[in-house]
């Protein structure tokens, strides 16, 4: 689990996170949600440690990521895995270099047992006879893939999606969103994806927190969607004049 | 004031490339793909440059030989001089700055703006380690690359002179040898060594430090071969003035 404990992040002048505290649970999906701008993304780089925030606290476990020096930042961090937004695949490997990277960087196995390992969950993320692939011959979807098989190579603990669906189509969207889901509760790691996209957050939201300002404006799980009555909250989900007829129709009925 | 902090920066991420390094397995990889790609890549454009380059310098001394008194073996002494004094160190590294320098920018750039920097600091690596020492120890090697510019540029000098009837080739010959100081090939590779580090790692820092999207990156590019050039140049004086004044 993760505890983010009333964190204060802000460049140059502008606030963009203030205060938030979150609890993101072990074996769930935890979702952070709002619009463009809102410190999502912030919120995911401080829980990387790409950023630190000002003032407040992290946990990982019992561990505070905000305390900790950097080699053990780095300890922790081969303990985490990540998948961004633009999947972040390095160009001059094929897929099987890719995914191997991890496993080469910081384990002692020989090449049979990094090899068993990469094409296991090469299986598991459904991306078979694409090992000698270079990423710019992949679509999307599969880069995507990708990113979650070289994110969980190593067991991590933690899996981080920045905005994993974005720039893929509902299809697509909705199956990374699965695996995604698959894969916490098989792993029984702690995931937290970082989204905008309404169809992840209706499919996989467990935990959901809503950023708006870089402030928390709600949080809950898919079921108490339909319950709330935060108006922001509702302003966010139901964008559109469409969903805000459906919302009153669903009302009344 | 903005200089001021790049050049902490610059510094602050030298330390840094010298900190956790990176498994040897991997950094070893890292470091032929750079020699492949900043040396081995290199030799065409330094072979055509310093051979036409080198013709030009014994033509152009040539035609300045107007009074009869001038004995002709200058050609084959100023293009020695020119050559191995400014031309291979000096003037070719700053076509590598263009050469070379884009390249690690980019290169590295482009990994900032893709998130792959960030993915590999998830990771636990230390980037700078894992991206900038392979290419300072690539570019150990680039005195091989000036000593074959100085044999090319002096053979194109000897070519030009011979076949195109300015002098015969052992007029040329015997001014290769007049007055040389082996100190000079001393002086000129001391440059090239510290010429080498300062396109390994200027280059790196305008990448390492970019922001922003592909536009960033064609402008870190230009800025970085800019401030590459200048910074040789600056160093070009300061050595020899230290070593030659």
């Amino acid at each position: 689990m993760i505890v983010v404990k009333n964190i204060y992040k802000s460049f140059d002048e502008t606030t963009i996170l203030n205060g938030v505290s979150a609890f993101f649970e072990k074996g769930k999906t935890n979702l952070i949600i709002g619009q463009s701008g809102s410190g999502k993304t912030v919120l995911l780089k401080c829980l990387l440690g790409l950023h630190t925030p000002e003032t407040g606290k992290i946990f990982f476990g019992d561990n505070s990521l905000t305390d900790m020096k950097e080699k053990e930042r780095r300890v922790l961090r081969q303990k985490m895995g990540i998948v961004f937004q633009g999947s972040a695949l390095f160009d001059s490997m094929n897929v099987e270099e890719n995914i191997m990277f991890p496993m080469r960087m910081f384990t002692n196995k020989n090449n049979d047992e990094i090899l068993d390992r990469v094409n296991e969950v090469i299986n598991r993320v459904n991306l078979t006879n694409s090992n000698s692939k270079m990423p710019s011959e992949l679509s999307g979807g599969m880069q995507k893939r990708v990113a979650i098989a070289r994110a969980i190579v190593m067991n991590p603990n933690f899996l981080f999606c920045d905005e994993p669906n974005s720039g893929l189509d509902p299809k697509t969207s909705i199956l990374i969103d699965n695996l995604i889901q698959e894969i916490t509760k098989e792993y029984n790691i702690t995931t937290v994806v970082n989204t905008h996209d309404m169809n992840s957050v209706m499919e996989i939201g467990e935990n959901i927190i809503f950023l708006q300002n870089g402030e928390k404006e709600w949080e809950g799980s898919n079921k108490d969607i339909f319950k709330t009555d935060n108006k922001p909250f509702i302003d966010f989900v139901y964008s559109s004049e469409i969903l805000k007829k459906a919302r009153k129709a669903l009302k009344k009925s | 004031m903005k200089i001021i902090v790049n050049i902490g920066s610059y510094f602050l991420m030298l330390q840094k490339v010298f900190e956790k390094f990176t498994k040897w397995s991997v950094l070893k990889s890292l470091i032929f793909k750079d020699i492949e790609v900043l040396i081995i890549g290199s030799i065409g454009i330094v072979s055509i440059i310093s051979f036409f380059v080198g013709g030009v310098v014994a033509i152009q001394t040539a035609l300045n030989l107007t009074n009869p008194l001038i004995p002709r073996n200058l050609i084959g002494y100023a293009t020695r001089q020119s050559i191995i004094l400014e031309f291979a160190p000096t003037f070719m590294s700053i076509i590598m700055a263009g050469k070379v320098g884009s390249y690690i920018t980019s290169s590295i750039g482009t990994m900032r703006v893709t998130e792959q920097i960030d993915a590999l600091e998830v990771m636990g690596i230390n980037t700078y380690n894992y991206l900038i020492f392979p290419k300072i120890i690539a570019l150990l090697l680039y005195p091989f690359i000036i000593t074959f510019s100085m044999f090319l540029g002096i053979f194109g000098g000897y070519v030009a002179s011979v076949y195109g009837g300015l002098c015969s080739s052992a007029v040329f010959i015997e001014g290769l040898q007049i007055d040389f100081i082996p100190f000079h090939i001393q002086y000129a590779f001391i440059k090239t060594i510290l010429f080498s580090f300062l396109l390994a790692t200027i280059p790196s820092f305008h990448g390492y430090y970019l922001k922003g999207g592909a536009l960033q990156v064609g402008k870190a590019s230009t800025t970085s071969f800019v401030w590459t050039s200048v910074v040789i140049i600056l160093v070009n004086f300061l050595i020899t003035q230290l070593i030659l004044a």
